[in-house]
């Protein structure tokens, strides 16, 4: 590591022997500004250009608004789903030694890997009327496919490698001493597990909901073959702004992105607040 | 069953041996569900992409690959990752190195600015491309009058899949680098080399592993791309299609064993993919910083 300077007046970089920080600062800068920085601001430069009463009357749109509630509805639903269930197999994984665990644990990211439209048609037919699981719903009157559960599917599938790989590392770190000196103390295992692990797992979790819930809602691919796409029911933010591109109205589009952008950040910073909380509260 | 499971009545040998884990019942509880949600949930999806695929036997298969646009889709996407990948590949190595060797200010509002395209939905990356490049914009018209084509044309779908695989080998590449540290460059000048040298010699060996991971799943993501490229393409058929946009081109057309036929070599990529990916973990664990999780 480089020491400090000497004097601890303001500086823009600690010296260093390296050569080489000029031109990879520099490249980096120049190519995050063009690929990711004006085009970002282009699209909240036009939208300030709409003006404050067109941006709100697009924004309270009954169908905009719709369409964010099922986008946001949605992705919390999944995403509370894959906190449950990833969690168990992040333990699963960690925990327990059975004949195909690192196959398991590599399937684990094959959401990662597989293209959302790939997920997306497999989904459907599996969920359909006709399809293998889709048939065996029917008769009971549960409709996964072409509805707003479908979406929630389809988000399942997108976020489960958040979760478990959030969680994952932080059980592998779990020092197997705190939970004996608590068996020693008397608690039952199920005390270990809520009053003595979970509080040190809480923060991972919390992240990857937030992480799960993030992609989540702006997940288009796998979700639009699944939905049915019906207005006010089941169609999804991300698909209306594709909709109104198609219809040229460039400034609802526009609009609508950048809600959805404000309102991701917001859940964020929400979410980073509750997380440094549980940090403090729990160490 | 029973027996196994820790009560206080059961004397302290047979209690230590289920205090740091779960009785016999729970263990299995946990296990079936983890097993039934992989399975209902990964497993299922994959299975039946390839038994859609093959539904009508082999021959229909390999006629829907054969097919010209089903070629031309193949070859763009291959196209595009080939231009994509290699420009995040250099941005990252770039990156890393500015951020990881040095002490600036700054620096963890630079990481949050490169991570930034994984918070942004797929259809807002290719929305601000339309909203720069489209004929609406102020760059459009003058494009348009020297002939120039971005949008619904090749160089709109490359910047889409930059644009979402931005962070992919950066964010492999700085934890790893920072965990590395200076020394082996430093004493690597300190015997004469000069920085290309120290790179070349030094700084890449040390990586090569990391970023081959991290151009693993920057061409996965690169290939597999959806959304972004599907707002930009226009969707011409044989000429802007990439083969995620052919499968949803086809299963439209309720073309099924078509669809599946692209999707399951798709489907392909991505068990190649976590096939090499798991190698690399299992082999190079300790070379790849970070190597859980994205």
């Amino acid at each position: 590591m480089n020491t400090a300077p000497a004097d601890a007046g303001w500086r823009f970089r600690v010296p260093s022997v390296i050569p080489g920080f000029g031109l990879t600062l520099g490249f980096s800068l120049a190519y995050l500004t063009l690929i990711i920085l004006i085009p970002l601001s282009g699209l909240v430069w036009r939208s300030a250009a709409l003006g404050w009463t067109d941006f709100w009357a697009i924004a309270m749109d009954r169908r905009t608004v719709k369409a964010l509630e099922i986008s946001f509805g949605t992705a919390i639903i999944a995403a509370a789903v894959n906190v449950v269930f990833g969690t168990i197999v992040a333990w699963v994984l960690v925990r327990y030694r059975f004949p195909g665990r690192r196959i398991i644990d590599a399937m684990v990211d094959l959401p990662f890997a597989l293209p959302t439209a790939v997920a997306g048609i497999a989904l459907t037919s599996l969920y359909a009327p006709r399809g293998w699981i889709g048939s065996l719903l029917e008769p009971l009157g549960i409709k996964v496919a072409y509805s707003p559960l479908g979406i929630v599917v389809a988000l399942i599938f997108i976020g489960l490698p958040f979760v478990v790989r959030t969680v994952q590392p932080i059980i592998e770190e779990i020092d197997k001493e705190v939970e004996e000196a608590a068996a020693t103390l008397g608690a039952s295992r199920f005390q270990t597990i809520t009053r003595v692990l979970f509080p040190g797992l809480a923060p991972a979790i919390v992240t990857g909901f937030a992480l799960a819930f993030a992609r989540g809602v702006g997940e288009y691919g796998s979700v639009i073959f699944i939905a049915g796409n019906l207005p006010y029911v089941s169609e999804i933010a991300p698909l209306l702004i594709v909709i109104r591109l198609e219809e040229y109205d460039y400034a609802a589009a526009t609009a609508i992105a950048t809600i959805m952008l404000a309102l991701s950040f917001v859940m964020l910073l929400v979410i980073n607040l509750i997380q440094a909380w549980s940090r403090k509260r729990y160490g | 069953m029973a027996d196994f499971v820790s009560t206080a009545s059961l004397h302290a040998e047979k209690n230590r041996a289920t205090a740091t884990t779960e009785s016999r019942a729970t263990r299995w509880v946990l296990l079936a569900l983890a097993f039934g949600f992989i399975a209902l949930f990964l497993l299922l999806p994959l299975i039946l992409v390839f038994a859609e695929a093959l539904k009508r036997g082999v021959g229909p298969y390999l006629e829907a690959l054969g097919d010209s646009d089903t070629l031309s889709a193949i070859r763009l996407t291959l196209l595009v990752a080939a231009i994509s990948v290699p420009l995040n590949l250099i941005f990252g190595i770039a990156a890393a190195w500015a951020i990881a060797k040095f002490e600036f200010k700054g620096k963890a509002f630079l990481i949050t600015l490169i991570d930034l395209p994984f918070s942004v939905s797929p259809v807002i990356s290719g929305l601000v491309y339309v909203l720069l490049f489209g004929s609406s914009s102020l760059l459009g018209p003058w494009l348009k009058s020297y002939g120039i084509e971005i949008l619904f044309a090749v160089p709109g779908i490359v910047l889409a899949t930059v644009f979402v695989t931005f962070p992919f080998v950066a964010r492999e590449l700085i934890p790893l680098m920072q965990e590395q540290g200076t020394g082996d460059e430093e004493a690597a000048l300190s015997l004469g080399a000069n920085g290309w040298q120290a790179f070349w010699y030094v700084t890449l060996p040390n990586i090569k592993w990391g970023l081959l991971y991290g151009v693993l799943l920057c061409n996965a993501r690169a290939m597999g791309e959806f959304g972004a490229v599907s707002v930009v393409s226009g969707h011409i058929r044989g000429l802007t299609n990439t083969m995620p946009l052919h499968v949803e081109i086809l299963y439209n057309e309720y073309n099924a064993v078509a669809a599946f036929a692209v999707a399951s070599l798709l489907a392909g990529l991505a068990l190649v993919t976590l096939v090499l990916k798991t190698i690399l973990e299992i082999h190079y664990g300790h070379a790849i910083a970070g190597s859980r999780g994205h």
